[in-house]
């Protein structure tokens, strides 16, 4: 509907000027952060290599893109679904072969934030609340996944 | 009041800088204020012949930097407009004759006596654009509506931004209305949204440009002509006046159009 009342309006856009836009977007993206696009590729690969040592992921639906409105804000936008149905086959699968190490396992994770919490209490009183803070941070991160994780044991 | 230093740049080559420097030289000197433009680009001299002032160099840009001639003996006086002068540039030497600090104390012994200092800067990104860039308080962009031009604008306007002289403005030089309404050709809303960056004129094609560069007259002294209106209204935007962007759409109504749509049906 929308092409139908450009097009009676006189907003066709459809030739060889539109692809010189698409064309030039792209190009001047690439050329305002100087990283061509093969070396995009090959970071985006990695990054996405560092994720998956920690993370399963479904790596089909990865997204890793510029976005850039103009020169002063662009930003790399990352979106990294994880993989439900296959974390949670690869689970079963390795209850079903390992017995009971993954509970033990779960157990140790849930533990594992309030380690972190007592660590960063003891830190903070000690003066240095900096690095306190920074390992907070990080297992802060990890402790939701192991939550649910636990949860997710729950269930089954 | 101080005179203000206007760098004309654009990147690529063959844009049409020179010729937009000449007509906004001539053009704010017929709305009565005083004016210099310089040739900044070294070695390809070029802006004399485009204002039809060839045949009265004495001295140069090189020479006024080396001492070799006083500032006021090398600005050549136009022949229509007693408020207006060009520095032409040196043609046997190289750009790196001139400093950028050069170009800033040039510049600052022109702005007590002028409103309006054009320098016409060189293409590329190298030591010539540096000289014409330096002395700056603002900076114009000359493109085409063409991919390597908006390429290189948007080339320059990162290194403007980065010595502080932006944002610059933009002028779209040789934008053919028919060619945008076909689709064939990027339109001034797409330029803009590119680059991001805010406009002073758009110039329309028109061959009368090339008539006036082969005599020597610039367009704007044609009131006929389409691009000279635009450069006489990109003059008078840089002065602060408000002046509204011409049509330059002589499309077909709505009707033509719905009659257009239902025959593709």
């Amino acid at each position: 509907m929308t092409s139908l009342l450009n097009r009676l309006f006189g907003r066709a856009k459809k030739g060889s000027g539109a692809t010189a836009k698409n064309r030039l977007h792209f190009v001047l993206q690439h050329d305002r952060i100087n990283l061509p696009p093969q070396r995009m590729e090959e970071m985006k690969r990695e990054i996405l290599a560092v994720i998956v040592k920690y993370l399963v992921v479904d790596e089909d639906r990865v997204e890793i893109a510029l976005e850039q409105r103009d020169r002063a804000h662009s930003k790399l936008v990352a979106e990294i679904p994880f993989a439900k149905e296959k974390q949670i086959q690869m689970e079963l699968r390795t209850e079903a072969t390992a017995g009971e190490s993954p509970g033990a396992k779960s157990n140790g994770a849930g533990t594992a934030p309030i380690a972190a919490e007592e660590e960063d209490r003891s830190e903070k009183t000690s003066g240095d609340s900096k690095d306190g803070a920074t390992v907070a941070e990080v297992d802060d991160a990890t402790a939701p996944g192991a939550d649910a994780e636990a949860k997710d044991k729950d269930k089954k | 009041m101080a005179g203000k230093v206007v760098t004309i740049s654009s990147g690529k080559g063959g844009v049409g800088k020179t010729t937009a420097t000449a007509n906004l030289g001539i053009s704010l000197a017929s709305l009565g204020r005083k004016v210099v433009v310089i040739d900044a680009d070294i070695g390809l001299r070029n802006l004399d012949v485009i204002m039809g002032l060839e045949n009265r160099i004495v001295y140069d840009l090189v020479d006024i930097v080396e001492g070799r001639s006083k500032l006021r003996q090398s600005m050549i006086k136009h022949k229509k407009f007693e408020n207006l002068y060009l520095i032409p540039a040196a043609q046997t030497r190289d750009k790196m004759s001139v400093s950028p600090a050069d170009m800033v104390k040039l510049t600052d012994e022109l702005r007590d006596a002028h409103d309006f200092i054009l320098i016409d800067s060189p293409a590329g990104i190298e030591r010539g654009f540096r000289n014409a860039l330096e002395p700056a308080d603002e900076v114009l962009i000359v493109t085409n509506p063409e991919v390597s031009a908006v390429r290189d604008a948007d080339r320059i306007t990162g290194l403007i931004e980065a010595a502080e002289k932006g944002p610059g403005r933009l002028i779209l030089n040789r934008l053919k209305p028919d060619l945008v309404k076909k689709g064939e050709m990027l339109s001034s809303d797409d330029v803009i949204d590119i680059l991001g960056l805010s406009i002073i004129g758009i110039i329309p094609e028109d061959e009368l440009v090339l008539s006036a560069s082969n005599s020597g007259v610039p367009v704007t002294l044609n009131t006929d002509s389409k691009a000279g209106m635009a450069f006489n209204n990109v003059a008078r935007r840089l002065t602060g006046e408000d002046v509204p962007f011409m049509n330059l759409d002589d499309e077909p109504g709505f009707f033509r159009r719905l009659a257009r749509l239902i025959e593709a049906w």
